[in-house]
């Protein structure tokens, strides 16, 4: 077990954990995962009505470190973006971005997944249309 | 900002990393390495070398383990075969009788916590006609007696049941399976590595017909085990899994690794003085460790039987927080997880889920390896920085705060990936 720099650094320092207000209709909510399997996280963003740009992001993860670290550096990376951009974001991404060998891929398709479930729970309280090629192609 | 970095101070004495995983292996004791050292320079005869000074001086230090062995056993020397360990003895004691008792029957009973060295090689004469019954325990991890005598067929060659488990520490009930197998006429087989040293264990009051054990859970080298094979009431006959040479009566051949005989010998000649009070210490580590994590925090529970179970066993789960990331936190000390991140083929811990835990907290599970070189002070450092990490976890695990809130888990839909 072998962690990179960045996955060590992100479970040493994870940023930006906690909870918002999930009945907020600017807040979108993403729980993935299961317990039987490991990991579960659970994503959440505040999105400003006027401009659609992801002002808070928030997380919590129960997993390994590589999805601490997967989840954690999601939600760096979607602050500040707009929903569509975001929506950008791919697993291979967080994958390049921590190293993370084969037997952890799971844990970036998870956080992609966390990323679409929580915009997808946004788009649904604010009446968004979904995208339609948002449904994520697991690895 | 949040931080799961562990500031917690690290004792004086105590040095760093901690190695607290002795059901994995143990270090060698200084006494056994001291044993050993002329049989790797100047005593290295043959062993077989039957005509000078060498080889009689390489075969008396053979045959005096081989009674600091059977001693610790309540054995005799001549029962006792040299193997390359626990995992030979283990095949070489089920196949070998099995090939041998053929004609006499063709079913084995087990049990589903055995070890891997047991359980494949079951799995291997199933394929060769053999019919295997793999027992259920209870929740604590112990077998029902009452379920073994109801396995039992006139076609029953041979009961494998171990002594101790090497994930949970349960202690199985020994002395009943055997006087049981003892009554059907049924060979009794147990596989006592992580007992032998640990728990009294002697083959006679205990109704043991072949036992396994090895150098390196007791504080002994790697890469020698020995097999316990009963001459008398009843005569146990094992057909040989490697020939060449007829060594060990011709149960196994292959010149004898004299030093690490040597060295097994004298770890249990180390193991039969000192059991008793080892056994004493290292239950009041265990127990002050156990104290500690559940008065600091909540959501704990032991895996497996408190009351039938190793000294030196702590088997933990810290629910909500899964055990990889909790390993990770204590990277200066050395422990096992029965999550599935930590396996090679990421399915958690078999021994756990057979006890009826559930996945999830099967992927919570630390064990606690306690042995004879670890201290007070170290168990200290351990449970502080463990109830440091465990929070911290918990401060970022979704499953915590939903159960802090009330949210019944089980009721969510997850989805399963």
């Amino acid at each position: 077990m072998a962690y990179s720099d960045r996955v060590i650094d992100h479970y040493n320092n994870p940023r930006n954990v906690g909870t918002l207000d999930k009945s907020s209709t600017e807040v979108g909510t993403g729980l993935v995962g299961a317990p039987e399997c490991g990991d579960v996280m659970r994503l959440q963003i505040r999105v400003n009505p006027e401009t659609q740009v992801i002002e808070e992001a928030k997380f919590k993860t129960f997993g390994c470190g590589s999805a601490i670290a997967s989840s954690s550096l999601a939600t760096e990376w979607i602050k500040g973006r707009k929903v569509e951009d975001a929506l950008a974001i791919k697993n291979t991404d967080i994958v390049k971005e921590l190293s993370l060998p084969p037997v952890k891929i799971h844990c970036s398709v998870l956080a992609e997944d966390a990323i679409r479930a929580a915009i997808g729970d946004w788009k649904k309280k604010n009446g968004v249309a979904e995208t339609v090629e948002s449904t994520a192609a697991a690895q | 900002m949040s931080t799961v970095a562990s500031q917690v101070e690290v004792p004086a004495g105590v040095s760093l990393p901690i190695y607290m995983d002795n059901h994995a292996t143990s270090p060698l004791d200084p006494r056994v390495l001291e044993a050993m050292m002329p049989y790797f320079t100047t005593k290295f005869g043959n062993a077989a070398s039957r005509n000078h000074s060498f080889g009689w001086e390489a075969e008396q230090a053979v045959e005096k383990a081989r009674e600091q062995i059977a001693k610790l056993i309540g054995a005799t020397a001549k029962e006792i075969i040299f193997t390359s360990g626990a995992t030979e003895s283990n095949n070489l004691a089920i196949k070998g009788i099995a090939e041998m008792y053929r004609e006499r029957g063709n079913h084995i009973i087990t049990q589903v916590t055995e070890h891997k060295a047991v359980l494949d090689t079951c799995k291997r004469l199933e394929k060769y006609g053999y019919r295997v019954t793999y027992l259920p325990v209870k929740a604590d991890g112990l077998i029902d007696l009452e379920d073994l005598k109801r396995a039992m067929d006139d076609k029953t060659i041979l009961v494998t049941i171990m002594a101790a488990n090497n994930e949970i520490g349960v202690l199985q009930p020994v002395r009943e399976i055997g006087k049981l197998c003892h009554e059907k006429g049924v060979i009794f087989h147990t596989d006592a590595v992580q007992a032998v040293g640990k728990v009294p264990v002697n083959v006679i009051a205990d109704n043991i017909d072949v036992l396994s054990l090895s150098g390196h859970k007791i504080y002994g080298p790697k890469g020698v085990g020995a097999l316990y094979v009963r001459r008398r009431n009843p005569r146990v006959q094992i057909a040989a899994q490697i020939d060449g040479g007829g060594h060990e009566r011709g149960m196994r051949s292959g010149t004898l690794n004299v030093p690490g005989i040597v060295g097994l010998g004298k770890a249990c000649e180390i193991a039969y003085e000192e059991m008793d009070n080892e056994a004493a210490y290292l239950r009041g580590l265990r127990d002050r460790l156990k104290n500690k994590l559940e008065s600091e925090l909540d959501y704990v529970h032991v895996n497996g039987s408190m009351e039938h179970r190793l000294p030196g066993n702590l088997n933990m789960s810290f629910v909500y927080v899964e055990g990889e990331s909790l390993l990770m936190g204590i990277n200066d000390v050395a422990v096992s997880s029965g999550s599935a991140c930590t396996s090679a083929t990421l399915e958690p811990s078999y021994v756990l889920k057979a006890l009826g835990l559930g996945d999830d907290v099967a992927h919570s599970s630390i064990r606690f390896g306690l042995g004879r070189f670890n201290t007070q002070a170290e168990v200290d450092y351990v449970a502080a920085k463990v109830i440091d990490i465990v929070k911290k976890l918990r401060e970022l695990s979704p499953l915590y705060e939903m159960v802090k809130e009330g949210i019944d888990l089980t009721k969510i839909q997850w989805a399963a990936h």
